[in-house]
């Protein structure tokens, strides 16, 4: 039997399944907050064209507007300074054998439970190492703090001195980039650097070191508490948009069992 | 003496909510020089420019000289009731359902001689203010008040019917985010609002001006002006209970065209300041315009707070400015579509407010206080058009006096 033929067996009989690891697209979902004088990301808004009446009889649909970065999305190299004149750098242009691949998560949920702040440092990433292997080059590396169970307020979790959140430090990040070589990164925090990212040097390091060096980032995701530490497989495409240098996606990924 | 009004029972839902019926409109194009001027809560008359007659009723050439130069202008309002009588029934709906009414004639320190509506607490031979105000139908008519105030004089009747006094009526606050909010709902609340909802949008960030409102007895409830839903749902919920929406959402940043490289800021203003106005009347404005005739707390007004450079552009805010001009052109579009309803559409013009975003620009500045009294007095005297604020004022006397040289120094530079 063919790999693929052996795979189509697998989903139908519930030996590999589908784990959904978007949030629903809704006015409410938190976006990024940066201060007023920039610019802003939209959220995601919905207007009806029609529902079946008199701007159309038989039909319903509606115009939506929001930003590339709203909701669970994707980063392209093109959106940090770093990857901007990366050749292939915009999600139209990157290779789509990318949007495929494996996957292993690092549970942070405990320390990020106990921490606001809660880092990803070299440290955490040994001892995950210690006890699953090596991260293996190419894969996507997921951080999982159980962020996405939080709501409202508690989510962004905005204070005087800005968003407090769970992420990598510079070290760890550029760890995974440099030598283990990961394809991208995800988290389900509002982006893939910590809340107080800015602070660090370089700021927002994750942004930084990962578009720099042509890899990708997810965030918003959820679902991570379903997914083994390694072995699954991820499918993250992005809408194939112009030029553009993120997009909202629907993120699935394939599990054993 | 007036009966103070006391909160109305709980509405019997067995009984039809009556329909709004409205005073007599028709008006000759002359005669709406008193419409305006009460739609700012002016009294005036026609002066006769030849001989100097003070006229009335507005005619279109004086009937002592003929001539045909006759300017409103702002008249002493004094004089003494001649006599009077209470109208016990009408062949007009609007009058028959409020009978009785009481109406007189008052002759004017200035010298006519007019009919006029006449307050309950106004004695036989009185000396009385003449008050120019706007009825249900939105023309200015003349009401005798006490030269002196009396106990509960705002709660007369026929007072009543002709402003947008919030004394317990319910009122929505659309931005419970806005600096304004906590001022307005305090300034209400003591004028006598029965409830103050306030909208909040984004419930996910910290909103700084909660902790006042709550403090207050504001109910918080979500409210995103650029979300068609948001707004839907919460008509869904409270629309037959506004009986006084206030539109203070606003979206703003500085910079005219060539200043932004883009249109962001633009579509946010516009979403926000125009989108959103139009988003609110959708959905609360029908609910509002069926509920004028609902007793005591019935549907009342619909205030826009805008700024004054929506009557002429302020290139430094100039593509902001933009958004408050069609927000403003919005606004008397609404006047025509909730005309027949009765349902009052008052602007509250307002120059640079005390914000993060006039931060830079010099005083005098609005304060927030200052701006929630204001809009109190435009609620309580009925009006269409409040400006708040020294730059507010002159702006519109600038723009009264002439439009084309308003925008000439508005926009050469180095204006003062």
């Amino acid at each position: 039997m063919s790999a693929l033929a052996e795979l189509s067996q697998a989903l139908a009989s519930g030996a590999v399944r589908v784990v959904d690891l978007t949030h629903t697209l809704d006015p409410d979902f938190p976006v990024i907050v940066l201060p007023p004088e920039f610019g802003q990301c939209a959220p995601f808004r919905m207007e009806e064209i029609s529902a079946y009446d008199h701007r159309g009889p038989a039909w319903k649909w509606n115009n939506f507007s929001m930003g590339e970065h709203t909701g669970t999305h994707f980063d392209a190299p093109k959106h940090w300074i770093s990857g901007r004149d990366l050749p292939n750098g915009a999600v139209d242009e990157i290779d789509p054998s990318v949007f495929v691949g494996p996957v292993v998560v690092i549970d942070c949920s405990e320390g990020a439970a106990q921490n606001d702040d809660y880092e990803l440092t070299p440290d955490v990433i040994a001892a995950w190492e210690a006890e699953h292997g090596r991260i293996p080059a190419d894969a996507w590396v997921l951080l999982r703090s159980d962020w996405s169970k939080r709501s409202g307020a508690a989510y962004l979790n905005l204070r005087d001195d800005g968003p407090h959140s769970p992420g990598p430090t510079p070290e760890a990040i550029r760890l995974l980039v440099e030598d283990r070589g990961i394809r991208g990164f995800g988290t389900e925090t509002i982006g893939t650097d910590a809340g107080q990212g800015g602070h660090y040097t370089p700021p927002y390091p994750a942004h930084f070191t990962l578009h720099g060096a042509g890899k990708y980032g997810l965030q918003c995701l959820r679902n991570l508490d379903q997914l083994p530490p390694t072995g699954a497989v991820l499918l993250a495409a992005p809408l194939k948009i112009k030029g553009g240098t993120g997009s909202p996606l629907r993120v699935m990924a394939l599990i054993e069992g | 003496m007036t009966q103070p009004l006391t909160p109305p029972p709980k509405k019997n839902p067995e009984k039809r909510t009556l329909s709004p019926t409205l005073p007599p409109e028709a008006r000759s194009r002359a005669a709406m020089g008193l419409t305006a001027a009460a739609a700012e809560g002016r009294f005036a008359l026609q002066v006769c420019g030849e001989c100097g007659a003070t006229l009335y009723p507005a005619r279109d050439a004086c009937n002592r000289c003929l001539s045909v130069d006759l300017r409103w202008q702002d008249i002493d309002p004094r004089g003494e009731l001649l006599a009077e009588t209470t109208v016990r029934t009408s062949t007009n709906l609007y009058f028959r359902e409020r009978a009785p009414w009481r109406t007189g004639t008052v002759r004017m320190d200035a010298g006519p001689v007019v009919i006029c509506h006449v307050h309950g607490d106004v004695g036989p031979r009185a000396r009385v203010v003449l008050s120019n105000r706007l009825d249900r139908a939105g023309q200015g008519v003349l009401l005798a008040m006490p030269e002196a105030p009396t106990p509960h004089m705002e709660d007369d009747p026929q007072l009543r019917a002709m402003t947008s006094d919030p004394k317990l009526r319910r009122v929505l606050i659309v931005d419970a985010r806005s600096e304004n909010a906590p001022a307005i709902a305090a300034a209400l609340l003591q004028a006598g609002a029965a409830t103050i909802f306030a909208g909040e949008a984004q419930s996910w960030r910290p909103n700084p001006q909660r902790a006042a409102l709550l403090a207050l007895g504001v109910q918080l409830l979500p409210l995103d002006v650029t979300d068609a839903g948001s707004v839907r749902e919460l008509a869904g919920e409270i629309g037959g209970k506004v009986d006084i929406l206030i539109n203070n959402a606003r979206f703003m940043r500085p910079g005219g065209v060539l200043q932004r490289g883009d249109t962001a800021f633009a579509q946010q203003e516009f979403d926000v300041n125009v989108l959103g106005l139009m988003r609110l009347a959708q959905a609360f404005g029908p609910a509002m315009c069926a509920r004028t005739a609902d007793g005591v707390n019935s549907a009342v007004a619909w205030v826009n707070i805008l700024s004054a450079y929506a009557l002429v552009n302020a290139p430094e805010f100039g593509s902001f400015a933009a958004s408050q001009a069609a927000a403003l052109s919005l606004g008397q579009s609404l006047r025509g579509e909730f005309r027949a309803s009765g349902l009052r559409v008052m602007h509250v013009f307002v120059g640079p407010t005390e914000d993060d975003w006039h931060q830079p620009l010099p005083p005098p500045k609005v304060a927030p206080a200052a701006l929630a009294a204001d809009l109190l007095r435009g609620l309580q005297a009925g009006l269409e058009d409040v400006h708040s604020g020294d730059v507010a004022k002159e702006l519109a006397e600038r723009f009264r006096a002439g439009p084309k040289v308003l925008e000439r120094e508005m926009t050469m530079g180095g204006r003062s």
